[in-house]
């Protein structure tokens, strides 16, 4: 094939999952049929209730290289984790 | 074991179920065929899902005609130690998979069957009938959700693919008929509100392959003929060589197991 079909990622939530979570990529011709490869490629273990796909092209990543300068800094912050605080149970999930 | 025998024959209610577990049988094997070979990976596994889907469903139908039948015989034996002569399924399912094209229009036209069909079996009279109908049905509708959309595009795509879509509905209408020929079991089933008249079916079939072939940009053929005798047990000769693949190990190695 000359032309491949475009990239799309794909976020799958799961049976008692709160988020849609990366589970992969596929080529397809457009959404509606990413949906539906998604569908068959993801999900046949019943690993989920809902799916979402984005073209692989509209995800901007952070550079790689960049990594040291972005992420670091934060290490020596414990402060800003909220690990000092009691929080009610009835607050559930955060 | 409760059997409905008071409301119909063991032995016409066996003949129908053969019928129900066939075509999904022999068509779930014709899509397995693709399996490795598909023309991109996505479809690969599409295509294997159905196969699985289909084949899923033939057990339920062949588990239940053994128990009807009494002698002993459960799924594996009716799926793997009969000749062609005693398959029951719809000559369209037999026929081979050709391109990609061939083997979509072919899942098409059965799936437009399969979905209303299904959903008049829910409320069937047998418990059994409806449940496995329900169960079956929730695939058939995404299968035919798949390959109406995929006859679309095809069809209405390229030069190439379009050409292709209408040789491969050109070369199967001739089996459609078959699918509504309905026979004296047909009937009984009928009279004994266990199942629909097949005869019936065809207008909500009709509509739906208007309706997605227009959007392909296909023509309907005009002719009427219908190829008869899957029902029967007079099959083409794709069958022979089908069950010879399918049956291989079950013939000689009677009673293999995983």
């Amino acid at each position: 094939m000359k032309k491949e079909w475009p990239l799309w990622e794909v976020f799958i939530r799961g049976q008692h999952g709160l988020n849609h979570r990366h589970v992969g990529s596929l080529h397809a011709p457009d959404a509606e049929l990413a949906l539906k490869n998604a569908r068959d490629v993801y999900t046949r273990r019943r690993e989920g209730v809902s799916i979402w796909v984005v073209p692989s092209t509209q995800i901007t990543a952070s550079d790689p290289g960049s990594k040291d300068s972005l992420f670091e800094p934060s290490k020596d912050k414990i402060y800003r984790h909220p690990s000092f605080y009691d929080i009610p149970e009835d607050v559930g999930k955060m | 074991m409760a059997m409905s025998g008071d409301i119909i024959a063991n032995d016409i209610l066996f003949e129908w179920l053969l019928r129900r577990g066939d075509t999904p049988l022999i068509l779930g094997h014709r899509v397995s065929e693709w399996c490795g070979h598909s023309p991109v990976l996505e479809e690969d596994i599409a295509l294997a899902n159905v196969a699985l889907d289909l084949i899923g469903q033939s057990r339920l139908w062949l588990t239940y005609a053994g128990e009807v039948e009494g002698k002993g015989r459960g799924e594996n034996e009716l799926a793997f130690l009969r000749d062609a002569w005693d398959f029951r399924n719809f000559l369209l399912a037999e026929q081979t998979n050709g391109d990609f094209g061939k083997t979509l229009m072919r899942q098409f036209l059965i799936d437009a069957y399969q979905v209303p069909f299904l959903a008049a079996l829910e409320s069937s009279g047998n418990e059994r009938i409806s449940e496995i109908a329900a169960k079956a049905g929730k695939e058939a509708v995404y299968h035919l959700d798949r390959s109406a959309d995929l006859v679309i595009r095809l069809g209405d795509g390229t030069p190439e693919s379009h050409k292709r879509m209408q040789t491969a509905l050109d070369m199967l209408w001739a089996y459609t008929g078959e699918m509504f020929a309905g026979d004296a079991v047909d009937e009984a089933m009928f009279d004994a509100s266990l199942a629909p008249k097949p005869e019936n079916l065809r207008p909500q079939w009709q509509k739906t392959v208007d309706m997605v072939l227009d959007q392909a940009t296909l023509k309907i053929p005009q002719s009427d003929f219908a190829h008869q005798g899957g029902l029967s047990g007079r099959h083409s000769e794709h069958l022979g060589h089908l069950l010879a693949d399918m049956q291989f190990l079950q013939r000689a190695y009677p009673g293999a197991t995983w």
